[in-house]
């Protein structure tokens, strides 16, 4: 087997840190929907004192996050659909 | 307001047209037409979408009415799996296509080694798994029918019953078995792909997902007046307030995510129908927008639901019953076949991907065992495949409608729902170790699986009939046979969590540490190795890795098994095409292992990787693992023993070498100090004759008056030294001659006993001293033809030193002949004191003398001795294991004269 060089011109690297962030972002989206766990909920043993938060700015958070990573990935298949199916580019190497 | 007969021609026609769109899909593919549309990434996104059935179409909106925005887990999940396809789905879809497999349980089986006890396993807890899930689309059919037929006894929820619901649900479970039957199995598809089945299900996706956001539409700007009122209005609801438990939120999302990839229907469309890897790609934002608009409006239906109708009204019902009071029944009928697509394509697609697995890992194993003839026994197999996926769909059916009666048909469609998710969830563990764990073992995944699935009835499923029914009172409440820490739902004494998610944790916390633990400690067998490399490394090589040792395979006998299950002309096409890239004339090709392999993969789309597997074993005999697959599993300890044993090889030679030089070191340094010996012995040799010259040619001239006889004397002293000379610088003459090749063999056919006579009475006739010499006259009566006269000098030579360097008292030399076809051997042995054994190497060497051995010659003799047998293509040696001095002349009794090249020492002296 050949061996990958160690640097790639401009182009491939762009692709690489695209890639990078498809792997990156159901992590993102996990941790961002995650965070209302940190609101003073109604039965809220940890925030008992706080106000519990409405439901229609819940339902804004969600969706928003749902429809910002909707769009992340659709942005991301316009930059990477085309090559994300072969090998050189998906895998780890160089960088 | 809508009749319930009217409802029923409606959906009778829906029906007909989804079946119109499959059979119009089916045809178009047959023919290869319409490929841009079967296999769009448009239509594989929304097959996806059977993952939201009656259970969001209606569940959702109860759900949500009961727990708020708790609904909304159940499809985050999926969305997080989806964005994160690169991980996960990339690596199923991939070995789904390289392994053709035909549903989870055929993956998992294959992983681990192809073995059908994990299929049955997979299969039947699969089977148990999706049950409630069946009865819950039963159940919410049931409960839109109900609706439709008296709504507003229905709305209060009386018990007083409009139509008998148990006979309903039975209604709706047949006609649901007939459409799967009649929609699935109507003919064996390669891959078990159903275009029709895939279109049917993309239209029926779109049909809920217009009704249901027709609904919210209807809702929002209908009823409640707007987007902000509509906000207003939630925040001042009963569930306006966030107010989720943060663990159920987690358990609930991590749950939805696993059952996303486990669900065999999900399964089924995403990996099995799957066309292009690139879909997946697309599907990534385009299934989670699906998602996002499917829930969109599911709280401010509950919301204004909660508000408009009166209380005690079913919530799961809302989206059907908040544009039925509003007078809508034109959305209400819309809704109504939301809600009818959303249960029928779920039904559809789970029933069919269970029937494969029942066919392919049960029925049909049992099937080949109980014939005992085998698997090349004529008759048609796909009859028989066929009809086992049509009971198998009646089976699956028969149980979801068992279940919704024992039930009762009473439970919150989404509590159903979960029991369901924590079922299929317990494949997570043995499915993600199978592709990037190639530690995880068979026993390690049937011991994780059995305990998970152990505390999923136990925790989960049985609980779910209420208490009385499957589990008593009393074990509720004190615990399995009274022991406290087994209570069902606070195991090990673990009270107060929430009794979803501390099933949820028990079993897939349990699962997966039994299946690590097991997988440790437990070895599998090499074809089990070899899947796991290949699943895990999937993006490395897509090489088959099980070779059949193909020899014993009759190609009819395949063929008449490969004709039973994918047809006659299907068989025939797939067997010419083979024979023909072969190049074999006519229709059979040879049962390479290649061409076995690629038999054993087509019928595999067929009837499972199990079943195939086993059916070509039955005939071929046995897997065997081939050298290649070997060395990629033990690859470096192949390179390694084969690097080490270069270097051995090469360390040999090398010592060899190093023998050989000292060896010729030695010889040189012997040979030069020999030479220099020589050199004072012939300088010696050739003074002394000369100096005896000298001196009597000096007295013959100076002395006077000397007697004639004196003169005589002084003159034959001279004449004799001279001849001395003479003869020393023959030899030397005759040996340069020799080495040189310059000499002229001279060869014609004498009796070997004439040429010794000759040459022992010549050797003899000058000598004093007496020497015997014993001869077999018989065996010296060979005819030679040869160089005569130059093989008599080697005998003279042999025999004259034997008469001079003998030291016994009574010498004697025996002369032995021997002689077969070609060769004559000649030993001359005399009863000497031999020859010294660091002298034997050097004794034909030139000017070599035994020191201290008193002698005339020159050490030249031998030397001679050698060149000459050397040129007449025999040999001279000496006998070491012999008492006394004894050569060896060996020479074939019809010389062909070689052209021996000079002997590289030579050139030295």
């Amino acid at each position: 087997m050949a061996r990958s060089p160690i640097f790639l011109e401009r182009r491939g690297y762009r692709l690489r840190r695209m890639m990078d962030a498809v792997r990156f972002l159901p992590f993102l989206g996990l941790a961002l929907w995650m965070v209302p766990l940190l609101w003073p909920g109604a039965d809220g043993t940890a925030h008992a004192g706080a106000d519990p938060m409405p439901l229609s700015v819940a339902l804004r958070y969600i969706f928003g996050i749902w429809g910002l990573l909707v769009l992340a990935a659709w942005a991301l298949w316009r930059r990477t659909g085309d090559s994300a199916g072969t090998a050189d580019v998906t895998a780890p190497g160089a960088d | 307001m809508v009749s319930l007969n009217q409802l029923v021609f409606v959906c009778l026609l829906y029906v007909a047209g989804l079946f119109l769109v499959a059979f119009l899909a089916e045809r178009a593919a047959l023919r290869g037409q319409g490929g841009w549309l079967l296999r769009s990434p448009l239509v594989y996104t929304l097959s996806l979408s059977i993952y939201c059935t009656a259970w969001t179409f209606y569940g959702a909106v109860g759900y949500a009415a009961r727990s708020g925005l708790e609904y909304l887990t159940i499809y985050l999940g999926p969305s997080l799996v989806m964005i994160g396809w690169w991980w996960i789905l990339r690596r199923l879809v991939r070995i789904g296509r390289s392994q053709r497999v035909t549903s989870i349980a055929d993956l998992i089986s294959s992983r681990y080694g192809k073995s059908n006890t994990l299929a049955i396993v997979v299969t039947i807890m699969a089977v148990i798994g999706v049950t409630p899930y069946i009865a819950l689309q039963l159940q919410s059919v049931v409960l839109s029918l109900t609706i439709f037929a008296a709504p507003d006894t229905a709305l209060v929820g009386t018990e007083h019953e409009v139509i008998n619901r148990g006979q309903a649900a039975f209604w709706v479970a047949t006609g649901l078995a007939l459409f799967t039957v009649l929609f699935g199995t109507r003919n064996l598809n390669v891959n078990e792909r159903h275009h029709g089945v895939v279109i049917a299900v993309a239209v029926e996706a779109v049909v809920k997902l217009v009704a249901l956001m027709a609904v919210g539409i209807f809702v929002v700007w209908g009823l409640a007046g707007g987007v902000s009122e509509t906000l207003a209005r939630i925040d001042a609801s009963a569930i306006g307030e966030w107010q989720v438990q943060p663990s159920r939120w987690v358990a609930l999302t991590m749950l939805s995510a696993a059952a996303f990839l486990c669900l065999p229907r999900m399964f089924q469309v995403m990996v099995v129908e799957n066309d292009d890897e690139r879909y997946l790609q697309i599907a990534s934002w385009a299934f989670p927008l699906y998602l996002m608009l499917m829930s969109l409006f599911v709280v401010p239906i509950a919301v204004v639901g909660l508000d408009l109708m009166p209380s005690g009204s079913n919530p799961d019902l809302f989206v059907l019953s908040l544009p039925l009071v509003q007078g809508q029944n034109g959305l209400a009928m819309l809704s109504f076949l939301g809600g009818f697509s959303s249960a029928t394509s779920m039904v559809i697609v789970a029933t069919l991907a269970l029937s494969t697995m029942v066919s392919n890992h049960i029925v049909m194993p049992i099937w080949l065992t109980m014939r005992q003839e085998g698997a090349a026994q004529s008759g048609d197999v796909r009859n028989v495949v066929i009809l086992a996926r049509r009971l198998s769909i009646l089976l699956i059916i028969a149980l979801g409608y068992l279940y919704y009666r024992a039930s009762g048909g009473s439970g919150a469609l989404a509590a159903i729902g979960t029991i369901s998710f924590g079922g299929v969830a317990q494949f997570l563990p043995a499915l993600l170790g199978g592709i990037f764990w190639r530690g995880a073992t068979r026993m390690g995944a049937l011991c994780g699986l059995g305990t998970g699935f152990a505390f999923w009835v136990f925790t989960m499923l049985l609980p779910s009939f209420g208490p009385g029914t499957a589990l008593s009172v009393a074990t509720l409440e004190q615990g399995l046979a009274g022991i406290g820490w087994l209570r069902p739902e606070a195991l090990f004494g673990i009270d107060g969590l929430d009794p979803t998610v501390h099933a949820v944790v028990w079993s897939l916390s349990m699962n997966t540490i039994v299946f690590g633990v097991v997988s440790l400690f437990t070895f599998p067998d090499p074809v089990e190795r070899l899947q796991g490399a290949q699943f895990v490394n999937v993006f490395d090589h897509s090489s088959p890795t099980r070779g059949w040792t193909a020899s014993v395979a009759g190609s009819e006998d395949l063929m008449i098994m490969a004709q039973r299950i994918l047809g006659a002309a299907e068989a025939r096409t797939f067997f010419g095409s083979y024979s023909k890239a072969q190049g074999v004339t006519g229709v059979l090709p040879e049962p390479t292992p290649q061409f076995v392999q690629a038999l054993e993969r087509e019928l595999a789309a067929s009837v499972g990787a199990a079943t195939a597997h086993a059916m070509v074993a039955q005939i071929v005999g046995g897997t065997s693992v081939s050298v290649q697959d070997l060395l990629a599993v033990a690859d470096e300890s192949a390179q390694m023993l084969e690097y080490s044993n270069q270097l051995e090889a090469k360390s040999r030679e090398l010592s060899e070498i190093a023998v050989k030089l000292r060896t010729a070191n030695e010889k040189l340094t012997q040979l030069s100090l020999q030479k220099d010996s020589f050199l004072s012995q012939i300088s010696h040799e050739l003074r002394t004759p000369m100096t005896s010259i000298r001196s009597f040619s000096e007295i013959l001239r100076d002395a006077k008056g000397m007697k004639a006889a004196d003169k005589t004397r002084y003159a034959s002293i001279i004449h004799s030294e001279t001849i001395r000379l003479t003869r020393l610088l023959d030899d030397l003459l005759d040996l340069s001659v020799l080495e040189n090749g310059q000499v002229t063999l001279n060869i014609r056919s004498a009796n070997l006993a004439s040429v010794l006579d000759q040459s022992v009475v010549t050797a003899l006739a000058a000598s004093t001293r007496p020497l015997k010499v014993q001869r077999d006259p018989l065996a010296d009566d060979v005819t030679i033809t040869t160089d005569v006269d130059r093989l008599g000098q080697v005998f003279i030579n042999l025999v004259a030193n034997a008469q001079k360097y003998c030291r016994a008292d009574n010498p004697e030399l025996s002369i032995h002949a021997q002689c077969d076809a070609q060769t004559l051997t000649l030993d001359f042995v005399d009863n000497g004191d031999g020859i010294a054994a660091d002298a034997q190497a050097v004794i034909f060497e030139k000017f070599f003398r035994i020191s201290g051995v008193e002698g005339e010659g020159a050490g030249l003799g031998l030397a001679i001795c050698h060149e000459i047998m050397t040129r007449l293509g025999g040999d001279i040696s000496y006998l070491p294991q012999a008492e006394g001095t004894a050569f060896r002349v060996t020479l074939p009794l019809i010389a062909a004269p070689s052209s021996a090249e000079k002997p590289v020492l030579s050139v030295l002296t």
